[in-house]
């Protein structure tokens, strides 16, 4: 009797699991049971049906993948949101008789969009973007794709509350979605829901069923990321191969715990909030509500609730979340970076630290999003003191990426282009960042085009360059093709461009008044003059977004059409997913895990290009990261 | 078969996963707490607060929820002394206590409701009711849990499997009864 077969005796004996020929995986808590020395997982995994592989899959690649495809699609349709309404601000006389057929007549009597359709598209498009792509698909992807690769795990801690977390997201989607088509429409109370608007039913159209069902996808997808979250640091801290200490992690790796801590502590606040929004709605309890008096209802029953207290349950999730966005981005970016540089990152130690520096400050900032609230402008003064402290952290970055690109030897791929851009975008957009920081200065810019324009170019775009980056370095090791790199270049810059062409006057529209969230700034002469930008900005969104079809054409394409990868190792780096077959299975690598010696950004030492983290030290040999 | 039984080192690895896991997922549901109760703080420093006196049935419900770990904590030590028959009687009881919990809390919301303090009134109120209604809903995922471990692990042989499991129900369940005396000391205190 082999050690195999005791087991498939303790399984079928003591916990009632299932058995079948891959018991030795998974029992029916999700605890992996695996034997490092059997080389046969591929073969099993091949004889599961469809429906284990790709829809209910426990295997962390493929959700990965499905959090990857599924972003894509939401990209897509947040993107698209944008397009229609930059053409109410750029174009507002052209009928878009398209609506009326999507979204019913009502939307767009003669093709021309309603104000209430406008909030809709406004408010989605805020939603999607920031939760259901930058969260779930770019540390949803990442996080599932690179964590066990990187740390030498076969799976999630649990492969099935893994699975559950995309499923809840998938779930989250299908109801956001449904809510489109709602007789009041979707919300359209702005994604930051601020009360009395979002907590009163009649207070507007977007207040209606839409909110209620942008109520339960957002609890949805706070348990998606909960779960996702607790297995990310559970793995990162528990599975780690032998050798892989956590200062031989790769950065991207460092971005991802950090990231998956701040969602952590910060979205169970977020679910506090919308359960008493919930309350509000729905039970006439007064949390955020005082007393109000509507036009054509009367004095509301509300009495003795605060709606700012909402803002500040909404902004302590809020601001940390806008970090769950970036972060992944930074650990990706470092990752690409260095391997293009073929030089070792400048100041791994210090890269670490300005993360967690971030990561720290992120919960002490929230109120700078409030400063015309009313706040005690001493307590003000403290959160501009706290804010402006993360410029320190955040220059240590910039500095480091910038030092480890000064005079590599640079190879040019998509990846490295898309990170090379993310530097960029994300010193631009952190500049005027500091502008905000300040009340003094954000008293004047809060809710104009000047705050659009930087929280796109620095958590937006920025972002989205990450992801970029990311999907077209590890590809190859989710497909085993390459993506087409002459379409790569083409996208990277008309979207590096086209993204400057689109918020790069915002700042000046900005700057000169002109309100952010206004349907049309027709009635105001002041604005009118900038009738022209507004043209010129909505041209170049739609031109962008086109660029964004090239690259999911690029991506369907190169799935199956692309060059294949012949190599174990085409990037030539040092990270140990790269030591798995080309198409690795269910368990990652078919003999035993590897042993890790070194840390992941041993380029071009004592004279060698890469010196990956599996090959033992050298005797004499000393580490070198700063 | 005695070398199935002992964990392996793979195992071992899981198992700490997990307990590091429902570690993680109890930091959760303390933010979330953290979260109802300094609102609950910040409302009340806002002035026009109801405080609301605990009724009789709050206190009972403490009670039996404090009584519902101790035989928790009992039921393990005779699961892991191999006393079956009384491992089974005391994690039912366990059962019991937290379905009574519930029951008193919902006589408790009674109680208040009687006083004319209702669900949409004054904030005050309104706190109480939701806080106690979300660590309710706690405790039911608990009892959900409880069954499944107790219908699990009733079985009359040694698993450290379920010397595992056990340990991790147990620890979700004195979480939660913490997390309600916590709250109940919380709700008589005027910070202002």
């Amino acid at each position: 009797m082999d050690a195999k077969d005791l087991h498939h005796g303790h399984s079928e004996h003591h916990s009632g699991a299932v058995i079948t020929d891959h018991v030795h995986y998974q029992d029916t808590e999700g605890v992996i049971r695996f034997e490092a020395d059997h080389g046969h997982h591929d073969s099993d995994r091949n004889k599961k049906n469809f429906i284990h592989t790709y829809i209910f899959s426990t295997d962390h690649k493929m959700i990965g993948k499905q959090f990857l495809i599924t972003g894509i699609i939401w990209a897509i349709i947040g993107g698209g949101l944008s397009n229609i309404f930059r053409m109410q601000l750029g174009f507002p006389d052209v009928p878009l008789h398209f609506i009326g057929n999507i979204f019913g007549d009502k939307w767009a009597p003669g093709g021309k969009m309603t104000p209430d359709f406008y909030n809709m598209l406004i408010t989605m498009h805020g939603t999607i973007l920031v939760f259901f792509v930058l969260t779930a698909g770019l540390s949803g992807t990442f996080a599932n794709l690179l964590i066990p690769l990187q740390i030498g795990a076969r799976d999630m801690a649990s492969p099935v509350l893994n699975m559950l977390s995309y499923w809840f997201f998938f779930l989250a989607g299908a109801v956001m979605f449904t809510s489109f088509f709602m007789p009041s429409g979707a919300a359209g109370v702005s994604w930051v829901f601020y009360p009395p608007l979002s907590a009163i039913r009649e207070a507007a159209v977007g207040s209606e069923t839409g909110a209620d069902l942008w109520l339960v996808s957002m609890a949805l997808f706070i348990v998606s990321s909960l779960l996702g979250g607790l297995n990310y640091i559970t793995t990162i801290l528990n599975l780690r191969t032998k050798g892989m200490s956590m200062s031989k992690l790769p950065l991207t790796i460092w971005a991802l715990l950090i990231t998956a801590i701040l969602g952590l502590l910060s979205f169970p606040v977020l679910l506090g909030a919308a359960i008493l929004l919930i309350f509000d709605r729905s039970m006439g309890t007064s949390f955020y509500l005082d007393k109000i008096y509507m036009s054509g209802i009367g004095a509301m029953p509300h009495e003795g609730g605060n709606p700012i207290l909402y803002q500040h349950l909404f902004w302590f999730l809020g601001h940390p979340e806008v970090y769950i966005v970036i972060l992944p981005a930074f650990g990706i970016v470092s990752e690409v970076l260095a391997v293009n540089s073929r030089k070792p990152i400048f100041g791994y130690r210090a890269m670490i630290l300005s993360m967690l520096a971030i990561a720290a400050l992120a919960f002490f900032v929230w109120a700078h999003h409030m400063f015309v609230t009313g706040l005690n402008p001493f307590v003000g003064s403290v959160f501009v003191f706290l804010t402006l402290l993360i410029a320190i952290p955040s220059a240590i970055k910039v500095f480091n990426w910038i030092t480890t690109i000064w005079k590599a030897n640079i190879r040019y791929t998509p990846a490295m282009m898309f990170s090379v851009g993310f530097v960029s975008l994300f010193i631009s957009g952190g500049l005027t960042g500091i502008f905000l920081g300040n009340s003094s200065i954000d008293i004047q810019l809060h809710d104009t085009y000047f705050i659009v324009a930087h929280f796109h170019i620095v958590m937006g775009v920025a972002a989205f360059f990450g992801m970029f980056a990311g999907v077209y370095h590890w590809f190859p090791k989710m497909y085993g093709r390459f993506m087409n790199r002459t379409i790569g270049f083409i996208h990277f810059w008309v979207t590096f461009v086209g993204s400057y062409c689109i918020f790069w006057p915002m700042h000046y529209q900005g700057m000169a008044g002109v309100p952010r969230r206004y349907y049309s700034h027709g009635a105001f002469e002041s604005f009118n003059k900038f009738g022209a930008l507004s043209e010129f900005i909505t041209i170049a969104a739609i031109v962008v977004f086109l660029a964004q079809l090239l690259f999911v054409f690029n991506f369907l394409y190169s799935m199956y059409r692309g060059k294949k990868v012949t190599e174990l190792n085409p990037w030539k780096s040092n990270t140990i997913e790269w030591t798995t077959p080309i198409h690795p299975g269910h368990g990652n690598w078919d003999g035993p895990l590897p042993e890790v010696h070194r840390g992941p950004y041993d380029y071009g030492k004592d004279g060698e290009d890469f010196i990956p983290q599996t090959v033992p030290m050298r005797p004499g040999e000393t580490t070198h990261h700063g | 078969m005695i070398a199935a039984m002992a964990m392996t080192e793979e195992n071992k690895k899981q198992a700490g996963a997990q307990r590091f896991g429902l570690y993680l997922g109890l930091a959760t549901i303390a933010m979330l707490f953290t979260a109802l109760t300094s609102a609950y703080i910040v409302r009340m420093g806002a002035g026009n607060w109801l405080f609301v006196k605990m009724p009789l049935q709050f206190w009972i419900s403490t009670a039996t929820i404090i009584s519902s770990s101790v035989t928790f904590y009992y039921a393990k030590a005779a699961h892991r002394s191999g006393d079956v028959s009384k491992y089974r009687m005391l994690v039912w009881l366990t059962f019991v206590l937290g379905i009574a919990f519930i029951s008193f809390q919902y006589m408790g919301w009674l109680a208040i409701a009687k006083t004319g303090i209702y669900i949409d009134g004054n904030p005050g109120g309104s706190f109480i009711y939701v806080i106690s209604m979300v660590h309710v809903v706690h405790v039911m995922l608990g009892l959900v849990l409880l069954s499944i471990v107790a219908i699990r692990t009733s079985i009359n042989s040694y698993n450290p499997d379920h010397i595992h499991k056990i340990g991790l129900m147990a620890t979700y369940w004195h979480f939660v009864d913490f997390l309600w005396i916590y709250l109940f000391i919380f709700f008589q205190i005027k910070f202002f």
